[in-house]
């Protein structure tokens, strides 16, 4: 993660501040800077969305393909995640440099969508055990201004929600073989139920306090940070600790209440926000160009109509 | 505690000027600047057809027949007597090595800074060895250029009572171009704080200190907690320093302030948005022309 150097003194004012619920940036314990999203922002996928987070900017496109089922569940389809971190966020993610972030991003990222109780695998499937749509999501970091785990949860609920997979028709032949069709009507298609998908909320421990959507410095001053993916009915889903630093019971009970309460409350605004914007349709003002050169989308042949066996 | 969401909107600087467009010294790159071969390729510009042209977007400077664009986006180009505020990357043998967002780290020599204890100190090799307890990697400081190094390298002195290590406040980073150049950059604003505006596009915001410090040479630092109502005006004043810069608003005493009061309708956390912003940075433009007459 991009690092910033703090002082002591620098330090020391921060956490004074955050101890009497005024940041340097005026916000309470318990606030978010304000959030820009705007979906179908990528042509060439079939759902994307762009957030930006004070300064921090993700943009992730989900790309349907047809794959085979894991055989433990055939019945379902799966979520595969890679997260790129660009070197024009940072100077550090040159090279390999934004390998190790990205690698671990991506595994929580895989923990804590990847389920049925997040999103409906089952309608991810095609033909049980032979064919499923396999959602491959492609997260980039823009910019990094702390708070990456929390933009990236919205960016990809976002992104779910704007997701169109065509509709497939399964004929069969005389010989029992199987053909899948895809639809060629645009509008003939699926949409996930994005319900239930959980957002990140990430508490960083300061002082005695916790705060939430944490910017660079004040990660800087903070020894350990929990990670928690709350849904809109305020269930926990998941929970990861990060940092070097140790928590004390009491203070993990009281972080997952404060997440609870504030991942909830993330929800409602952004489930009408993406509902105001669908209905907007296509007199939207588009904001973000994306430009097709880009290496958003990892290289996979096209999808053809073949019939597969 | 409730998330602020929204649909990105397009949205314009504001700008009472409109004559902007019609300045014929703001070139952008690939601007013929003349065709008259008569005048010389300063920097910024190269000569593409025998004519003129802008390589960078900027303001155009002639001094007899050199023709110069002074380009708006930069790094800090550091002339002597500046103010700046920086922040130390390395202690090295006799100098720290300061970032102040030029294109090389700045020096600060041992034998520019005073020490405490007087300023006609010896300075001995136990000083050398204990330059760390005076300052260390993150600290941040306050200095002066003294000397600019042939590679553009800039070598700092603290030198006077009033440059030294900073302590308790808040850095703010914005592009030097946004400073304008006065008699001093030190500044007790009356609405409660202290600023130091940085040529380099530092500023530096902190509680005004109560009674001068006693003699410790610049490097004692209060930890004692600021007042809440003190964090308020800083975070505020903090607030609004982006919203300029936003908008590309000239940064001195004078407009910070004037934004400062047009800011106090809006609670500090949504001085950030943007259709506050906008509406905060349009009052400020009205009151400093107003005042120029």
């Amino acid at each position: 993660m991009a690092r910033v150097q703090v002082s002591e003194a620098e330090k020391v004012y921060i956490l004074h501040g955050i101890r009497d619920d005024l940041r340097v940036d005026g916000r309470g314990c318990e606030d978010y800077r304000h959030m820009e999203i705007e979906t179908d922002v990528v042509s060439n996928t079939d759902g994307s969305a762009k957030v930006t987070l004070g300064h921090t900017a993700v943009l992730v496109g989900v790309k349907a393909e047809i794959g085979k089922p894991r055989p433990t569940v055939p019945t379902e389809g799966y979520l595969e995640f890679f997260v790129d971190c660009s070197a024009n966020a940072t100077p550090e993610f040159e090279g390999r440099g934004g390998e190790e972030l990205g690698t671990e991003l991506s595994n929580t990222l895989y923990k804590v969508f990847n389920n049925k109780r997040s999103i409906d695998l089952k309608s991810l499937c095609i033909c049980a055990g032979e064919h499923c749509w396999v959602l491959y999501v492609d997260v980039l970091l823009l910019q990094c201004d702390g708070n990456l785990y929390d933009a990236i949860s919205v960016a990809i609920k976002a992104a779910l929600f704007n997701t169109k997979i065509p509709k497939v028709h399964i004929s069969s032949d005389d010989e029992g073989g199987k053909e899948i069709e895809l639809s060629d009507d645009p509008y003939d298609c699926m949409r996930l139920n994005v319900e239930n998908v959980p957002c990140i909320v990430t508490l960083c421990k300061v002082g005695h306090r916790h705060v939430v959507d944490a910017t660079l410095q004040e990660k800087a001053c903070s020894v350990a940070s929990l990670i928690i993916s709350v849904t809109h009915k305020g269930t926990i889903t998941c929970m990861r600790k990060v940092g070097g630093g140790s928590l004390d019971p009491e203070s993990i009970f009281e972080m997952t209440e404060a997440g609870k309460r504030v991942g909830k409350a993330l929800h409602a605004p952004l489930m009408k926000l993406l509902e105001q914007e669908e209905s907007l349709g296509k007199k939207r003002q588009k904001v973000y160009t994306c430009f097709p050169g880009l290496p958003l989308v990892s290289p996979q042949p096209p999808r053809e109509e073949s019939g597969a066996k | 505690m409730a998330a602020d969401m929204r649909l990105p909107t397009i949205r314009k600087t504001v700008s009472l000027s409109a004559s902007a467009f019609d300045r014929k010294d703001l070139v952008v790159p690939g601007d013929v600047i003349t065709s008259d071969t008569g005048f010389m390729r300063g920097h910024g510009t190269y000569v593409d057809d025998d004519k003129l042209t802008a390589s960078v977007a900027g303001e155009v400077q002639r001094v007899d027949k050199l023709i110069c664009v002074r380009p708006l986006k930069t790094r800090f180009n550091g002339e002597v007597g500046d103010v700046v505020v920086g922040r130390i990357t390395e202690v090295q043998q006799k100098r720290w090595k300061v970032e102040t967002n030029s294109r090389l780290d700045s020096v600060l020599l041992l034998s520019s800074v005073n020490l405490p204890g007087g300023e006609l100190r010896r300075r001995s090799a136990e000083d050398e060895l204990t330059m760390r307890e005076y300052l260390q990697e993150g600290d941040l400081i306050s200095a002066e250029v003294q000397s600019v190094f042939m590679d553009g390298a800039l070598s700092l002195h603290t030198r006077s009572l009033k440059y030294g290590k900073l302590g308790q406040g808040v850095l703010v980073q914005l592009s030097p171009s946004l400073i304008k150049r006065q008699k001093t950059h030190f500044h007790n604003l009356p609405c409660g704080a202290s600023i130091i505006l940085g040529n380099n596009g530092f500023v530096w915001l902190y509680p005004t200190p109560g009674q001068q410090e006693e003699e410790a040479g610049g490097f004692y630092t209060s930890l004692e907690p600021v007042s809440l109502s003190d964090r308020e005006v800083i975070s505020r004043l903090r607030n609004c320093l982006l919203a300029l810069a936003a908008h590309k608003v000239l940064l001195y005493d004078t407009s910070v302030l004037y934004c400062y009061e047009s800011s106090l309708q809006h609670q500090v956390k949504d001085i950030l948005k943007p259709e506050v912003m906008e509406e905060i940075v349009m009052l400020t433009h009205q009151k400093l022309l107003e005042q120029e007459g």
